[in-house]
């Protein structure tokens, strides 16, 4: 291919060379830097939260007139029982705050009980002995809590001595980096002994920088339903709107009126999905900017090129009669896309670099991984090749004839 | 002149309608794109009490006993500070405020109970931000220290109740204790909901929830410790407390905040020597660490510290305009290979005497006209793309109009576009020999 006289042409017209150039070096920018954007959504919805979210269930009681604490608590024991009844249930608690829930309760977790000892901000998460069963959370070292160590609420705020805690993974290698963290102690509610690490476990939403999500821990507490929620784990999956209805009943059934209504009864798939609905609009909005700028881009090229064919008719009937074959013409056209769309992918690597390093600055966003550069490249070339496929088709059918006339 | 060049133009714009289409269809979609989203960003960042806000002030104090706590005050104080500040009535006009969703009652309506978002709050609330009534007024200062049982309502909750008439004298069930309805609200939608902003700079730009609708129930702030007990929404606490045996009230927690209105610079200058001669006071009483940790913001400043434009809507701007951008680029680029296809037509009328300025202004006419058109698919994308914000599942949903101002913005921008677009075809075209032009004919 004769580059050097593709560009020798292309010098004589060198403002609508630059404006393609730089239309294509901005989309090349924005559409790399909004694939990435793209991905880091779809990655937030799709971490793990510890729990099997497909078996566990829901349910908020308004409590009213509650009574004492002691009846609220013998209430809480006879709403369990009768929803372990329920068949298709596999167990029963009640837990202070759910998982995508709208409340977190959180402490400052440090390693001394020193008032100016740095600390992290940890979630706690409280319930009963079935609590760790329900949600399907599973211990990466040491144990799960003994019968006897449950206790009641205020026994853990006041900061009985020696509670014991189970922590997360992401905790334990931030507390302890690099040693087995059971049998060690933190500082939450007075001084607690680490029994058990799980694998993994998540505040019920996010709060503080990215890498707080995973700092959870649990507390052995048995909690009055007013204090939180039940949640239930099913035996099938295909079960749970059943158990739901079935749990509405039998908590009806099973205690004074309370403030029992299917608006607050939810599976926990719907919550992760209500709390991401945000995450799933933005992508898709940028999904949609990024098809729209590659659709507004490849118009430049096609109105440009076809520009530079009608420009070119007698020179392209001339060489026809010297000699080209039609593919030559095509092939020089789609040369000339190539050089161009090159100039402006190199330009535009520059500028999404550029952009991304704004987007740190101000968004909380990451390196953008080098993948999504020859992503960017690949999409523009074949963008550019099928844009000019027109242009450059009209231009190989222009006859040899052309040349002889003198319009 | 300018009416010759517009039918020029006109003709030329028919001439090639392909390329007209989609030079008009870039523009259109440039400006809807950016539109849309500057329409949001817009109604999101604006005041929220326009003419007043300058003279509202949130004066905060930190309250912690401990000295490892040096981080600027939170965002809310507890009991005691709002308390004393609000009694205190150095300000014109004070307000507390504390949040709750409470069980709420309509006796006799055969409704299930709901819960309701209550705010408590004291009797200058409703002057001081402009709360609009449409029934009824709201309590007064002795309402406040009588601990009357009276309620304002929202219109939402009264037309869902009582089918928007005036429900003004009627009884609620607020809890378990029974209230008055002493006045309803007109339709009232600030946004942000200002006074409730808290707390923006932990949520990871994640604050749509600033744009939702203000409460349903407001009652009198003694009123509402008596009904509401321990159902207040706390901020945080600073240590353990036992929320079944020891009151909110005393408990290390913060959940209050206090709005004042100072009407000129020597009053804020007073109020702000004022709450650091409290705090200064409450250190050698020993309740407080850190006398020197108060703060008091303006109205505007507080919205800006917590940062309440979501960053997607920030985000969402800049691109929209990096897109707008690329359709410039575009239109230059087509427009460049309009005006020069026509070489031999200008170079005719350079011949017979047109100026180079003159053929600058028939393409300059030429490029407006396109903006124009482009102007009108821009605004037609623009209600497109706000009705589709107004489904998505968001706080501020149902904000996302157009108002005049906008729509004016919206044809200013398309034909400034499409002028700066045309800038430079047009001068290329204006500096076109004509000898050369008229040969080649």
């Amino acid at each position: 291919m004769h580059f050097r006289h593709i560009l020798s042409a292309l010098g004589r017209h060198r403002i609508a060379v630059g404006l393609l150039v730089l239309e294509i070096a901005f989309s090349c920018a924005v559409v790399c830097n909004a694939l990435f954007l793209i991905g880091d959504r779809l990655e937030r919805m799709q971490r793990p939260s510890g729990v099997d979210e497909a078996h566990v269930v829901e349910l908020f009681i308004g409590s009213v007139t509650p009574g004492s604490a002691d009846a609220v608590m013998a209430q809480t024991r006879t709403d369990l029982a009768a929803l372990q009844a329920i068949p298709g249930v596999a167990s029963a608690s009640v837990i202070n705050q759910t998982l995508f829930g709208n409340s977190l309760s959180s402490s400052g977790v440090s390693l001394s009980d020193a008032a100016k000892a740095p600390s992290i901000p940890v979630t706690q998460y409280m319930g009963d002995a079935r609590l760790a069963g329900t949600l399907g959370l599973k211990l990466a070292a040491g144990q799960w809590f003994k019968p006897d160590e449950f206790v009641t609420r205020e026994q853990l705020i006041s900061g009985s001595p020696g509670l014991p805690v189970i922590i997360t993974k992401a905790v334990a290698e931030h507390l302890f980096p690099g040693q087995p963290a059971v049998g060690k102690t933190i500082y939450a509610f007075g001084a607690n002994r680490v029994v058990g690490v799980l694998d993994r476990l998540v505040q019920p939403r996010d709060s503080g920088p990215a890498a707080y999500y995973g700092y959870a821990m649990m507390f052995p507490v048995n909690l009055p339903y007013t204090e939180g929620a039940y949640v239930i784990r099913v035996k099938d999956a295909s079960q749970r709107e059943a158990v739901i209805q079935g749990a509405l009943r039998a908590l009806k059934a099973s205690g004074p009126m309370r403030l029992i209504t299917p608006k607050y009864a939810f599976t926990l798939e719907s919550q992760r999905d209500k709390y991401y609905r945000n995450d799933r609009a933005m992508a898709w909005l940028l999904v949609g900017v990024c098809l729209l700028l590659l659709v507004v881009t490849a118009v430049g090229i096609v109105g440009l090129t076809s520009f530079w064919v009608a420009q070119r008719r007698r020179q392209i009937g001339i060489r026809r009669a010297i000699g080209a074959t039609r593919g030559d013409i095509l092939r020089y056209f789609q040369a000339e896309n190539f050089l161009i769309a090159t100039l402006g992918i190199v330009l535009g690597m520059v500028l999404t670099y550029g952009i991304n390093l704004l987007l740190m600055r101000h968004y909380e966003l990451g390196r953008l991984p080098g993948y999504y550069l020859p992503l960017g490249a690949l999409v523009l070339w074949v963008l550019g090749q099928l844009a000019v496929l027109g242009p450059a088709l009209r231009a190989a059918a222009v006859p040899p004839v052309v040349a002889t006339r003198s319009v | 002149m300018f009416v010759y060049y517009l039918d020029l133009a006109l003709r030329s714009l028919k001439r090639n309608k392909v390329l007209t289409a989609l030079m008009v269809i870039a523009i259109a979609v440039g400006i809807g794109a950016s539109m849309t989203t500057l329409t949001v960003t817009y109604l999101l960042s604006g005041d929220p009490l326009p003419g007043r806000s300058q003279r509202i002030f949130y004066p905060q104090v930190n309250p912690s006993p401990h000295a490892s706590t040096k981080h600027g005050p939170w965002d809310v104080m507890d009991y005691r500070s709002a308390m004393d500040l609000w009694s205190a009535r150095r300000a014109d006009r004070q307000a507390l405020i504390a949040n709750a969703t409470v069980k709420l009652g309509a006796p006799g309506s055969g409704r299930p109970p709901l819960m309701v978002p209550t705010l408590a709050t004291t009797a200058d609330f409703f002057p001081m931000f402009d709360a609009p009534f449409r029934y009824g007024r709201g309590w007064s200062a002795d309402d406040d220290a009588g601990r009357t049982r009276v309620v304002v309502i929202s219109d939402d909750l009264n037309r869902k109740l009582f089918g928007g008439e005036d429900s003004v004298g009627r009884t609620l069930r607020l809890k378990d204790g029974d209230v008055r309805i002493v006045g309803v609200l007109a339709p009232w939608r600030p946004s942000p909901v200002f006074y409730d902003v808290r707390g923006g700079r932990y949520s990871n730009g994640d604050t749509a929830s600033f744009f939702g609708r203000p409460e349903d129930v407001f009652v009198p702030f003694a009123a509402a410790e008596d009904l509401v007990g321990n159902d207040f929404d706390a901020f945080t606490c600073w240590a353990g407390w036992d929320s079944a045996n020891a009151s909110l009230q005393s408990s290390p927690c913060v959940w209050m905040g206090l709005w004042v209105q100072l009407d000129d610079a020597a009053k804020v200058a007073g109020y702000r020597s004022f709450l650091a001669s409290y705090a200064a006071q409450q250190k050698t009483l020993g309740r407080i660490a850190y006398a020197e940790d108060t703060r008091m913001m303006g109205l505007m400043q507080w919205l800006d510290f917590n940062q309440v434009v979501p960053s997607d809507v920030r985000l969402q701007t800049w691109l929209a305009f990096a897109f707008l951008a690329i359709c410039l680029f575009n239109t230059v680029g087509l427009l460049l290979a309009k005006f020069l296809r026509r070489g031999g037509e200008i170079g005719v009328r350079r011949a017979l005497g047109a100026t180079r300025r003159a053929v600058f202004a028939q393409c300059l006419v030429e490029a407006g006209l396109i903006g124009v058109l482009g102007g009108v698919g821009g605004w037609l994308l623009t209600l497109l793309g706000l009705w589709l914000i107004r489904r998505q599942p968001v706080a501020y949903a149902d904000l996302a109009r157009l108002d005049v101002a906008m729509f004016l913005v919206t044809f200013g921008l398309a034909v400034a576009v499409s002028l700066l677009a045309g800038a430079l075809p047009a001068m290329r075209a204006s500096r076109i020999a004509p000898a050369l032009q008229l040969k080649v004919l």
